[in-house]
């Protein structure tokens, strides 16, 4: 699919934009600071309801508007599309697909399917395992846009529970001074009340926990031919997924299992039972899809606190690509893949393997600061973004 | 003073602060007789209007008109989570038992625990055996599907059949927002619980 056309209102710098896009390659070329990342932002935000900058809406609205508004015109197998959204910091965001206004935001997902890489993915490889989680999550719902609703589903839950564990901490905690007068059917009461949250999180949590796994296990394949692709066989690209589950189950999964969700289910009930004592003493939910990790592995090593800094971009935008590749073939249509500043940071062999491995890519946008930094091999349109003004070079 | 009004009409549900300047100025220029009804009635409403002691639904006297209806099956209790629940599965006509008003869903966020709701008065109303079906109707959202679980756990052990409407609704959504024919349809297709 490609984009043909997007349009801005109070995005970000952007008081108002009209870009007219083909497919192939369009490279947007200015200076620091001019609104390069913010356009191809909104491209993201179209695609994902999310930016790769911000967690919150706000930053997002033009200082001193209301609300943006970002309109694109999307390709897939000659069919255009229509996709508006408006972005209302505080209050409901509102969709519409075509001239149909949509219930949730939510459903528009899966129109327009991108693969970003920014500058920010460095954290895939450096970050907390909050950043690495959230890449696998995106990548499941751009795939399957019905994950959207089970991964929000989940965070409800969770907060649900550790909303319970806090407030009847008092009357699960054993040995608590109060222990001999504690009233037994309160107490009952309480673990009762756990039990079901324990079922709903168990339930939604091993249906997400089996998505991963099973993305995981599609993706490797890919991430190690991307990765060995950029670096031209300097090392291995591993990654295991690190489960929060008891030891059993999670030495099972390290090793690249993928239990049934049956299993995982009730792997979560054990282990719930396994650390009830210490959820209860510090009121948070310490199993749970929202406790696990991706171990990246550059051979022998792990990524983070060993691989240089350009080996961990290079990770990060074989993470990227490998995601890329398993959209391709999942989708039968490629999605817009994205290129925010990555040229700045590789070396000139690492250049141009990476343009020549997205040159066939149905549509792909490109920013930089400094045109030369781009392969001339990745040939193209060129805009010029300066103060928030998008024009094309005559070609 | 207009301003106070229009405060007011802009604290009640539903009722952002244009609309609440619409009411207002409506109100204003409208037949005194019309506002003069509305008052009377809101007056009437607020002293005579109260909880059924049974129920907990809406009632005119001690007891609601449900409770106080002979024909009505005492055999079957729904268990909704609001008096606009009862009102919204009434619509359907599909139910000629009776209801419980539980006055909320188990919500530990917002502080809602079992202990909150009218569970104790439920079991209270099973113990004389003569409930043979219970239909728990709480909302097919998150809140309600927990307390839908957590009192198909608690009645398990009674000997009673515990049903849950049928999936169908709306999901995340309220019982009030259903149309009645897919509400009449997921209680005619309710499922038997086995907790
Ligand atoms: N909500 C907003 N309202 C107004 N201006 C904003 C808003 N958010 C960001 N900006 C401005 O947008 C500019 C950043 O634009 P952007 O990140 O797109 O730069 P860039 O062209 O990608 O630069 P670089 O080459 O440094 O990456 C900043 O000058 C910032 O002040
Ligand atoms: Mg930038
Ligand atoms: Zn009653």
């Amino acid at each position: 699919m490609f984009l043909r056309h997007l349009s801005l209102v109070d995005f970000r710098s952007y008081p108002s934009a009209e870009v007219e896009l083909e497919p192939g390659i369009t490279t947007f070329v200015g200076l620091n600071g001019q609104g390069k990342t913010n356009l191809v932002e909104a491209v993201g935000y179209v695609a994902g309801l999310s930016s790769h900058r911000v967690s919150q809406d706000a930053p997002l609205v033009r200082a001193g508007a209301q609300q943006a508004i970002i309109r694109a015109a999307v390709v897939r197998d000659g069919r255009e599309q229509l996709v508006e959204l408006e972005i209302n910091p505080g209050r409901a965001n509102r969709a519409r697909l075509g001239r149909s206004p949509l219930t949730r935001p939510r459903d528009v997902l899966g129109t327009v399917r991108t693969v970003l890489f920014a500058p920010e993915d460095l954290a895939l490889v450096k970050g907390d395992p909050s950043e690495r989680r959230r890449f696998l999550d995106e990548l499941l719902i751009a795939r399957q846009p019905r994950w959207a609703a089970a991964r929000s589903d989940y965070d409800k839950i969770l907060k649900q529970r550790n909303a319970l564990l806090k407030s009847a901490m008092p009357v699960l905690r054993k040995g608590s001074r109060r222990r001999t007068d504690r009233d037994p059917e309160e107490l009952e009461r309480a673990l009762h009340t756990l039990d079901v949250w324990n079922g709903h999180l168990a339930e939604v949590g091993s249906s997400l926990l089996y998505a991963r796994l099973r993305l995981l296990r599609d993706l490797l394949p890919y991430l190690a031919k991307a990765y060995d692709e950029v670096s031209a066989g300097r090392g291995a690209a591993q990654a295991t997924y690190r489960s929060s589950l008891h030891e059993e189950v999670a030495t099972q999964i390290a090793g690249g299992d993928v239990p049934e969700q049956d299993a995982l289910r009730q792997a979560m009930h054990a282990s719930f039972e396994q650390v009830r004592e210490q959820e209860v003493e510090r009121g948070v939910t310490l199993v749970g899809p929202h406790r696990d990790d991706l171990v990246l592995q550059l051979g022998d090593l792990p990524a983070k606190g060993y691989a240089s800094h350009g080996e961990s971009w290079s990770f990060a935008l074989g993470l990227r690509l490998a995601a890329f590749q398993l959209l391709r073939s999942d989708l039968g249509t490629d999605p817009v893949l994205v290129l925010d500043d990555v040229f700045a940071e590789l070396d000139a062999g690492r250049r141009e393997r990476l343009a020549a491995m997205v040159g066939d890519a149905e549509q792909v946008l490109v920013t930089a600061a400094v045109a030369d930094d781009v392969p001339a091999t990745l040939t193209g349109r060129t805009f010029h973004v300066t103060l928030g003004e998008v024009s094309r070079e005559p070609d | 003073m207009v301003q106070d009004l229009i405060d007011e009409l802009g604290r009640l549900p539903g009722i952002g602060p244009k609309s609440a300047q619409r009411i207002a100025f409506h109100l204003l220029q409208a037949d005194p007789a019309d506002v003069q009804r509305l008052t009377e009635v809101l007056t009437v409403v607020r002293e005579k209007v109260r909880f059924c002691e049974t129920c907990f639904n809406v009632a005119e006297a001690e007891q609601c008109r449900i409770c106080l209806d002979p024909r009505r099956e005492a055999t079957q209790i729904c268990v909704v989570e609001d008096p606009k629940d009862v009102i919204a599965l009434e619509r359907t006509r599909e139910f000629r038992g009776r209801y419980h008003v539980l006055g909320g869903a188990i919500s530990p966020i917002d502080g809602v625990g079992p202990d909150d709701l009218r569970i104790t008065e439920l079991m209270r109303r099973l113990a004389d055996g003569a409930v043979e079906e219970i239909i728990l109707a709480t909302n097919p959202n998150l809140t309600g599907e927990a307390t839908a679980a957590y009192l198909a756990r608690l009645l398990s052990t009674m000997g009673l059949r515990v049903t849950r409407l049928a999936s169908g609704l709306p999901v995340g959504g309220d019982l009030e927002y259903a149309d009645e024919v897919t509400l009449g349809r997921a209680f005619e297709g309710r499922r038997l619980l086995d907790a």
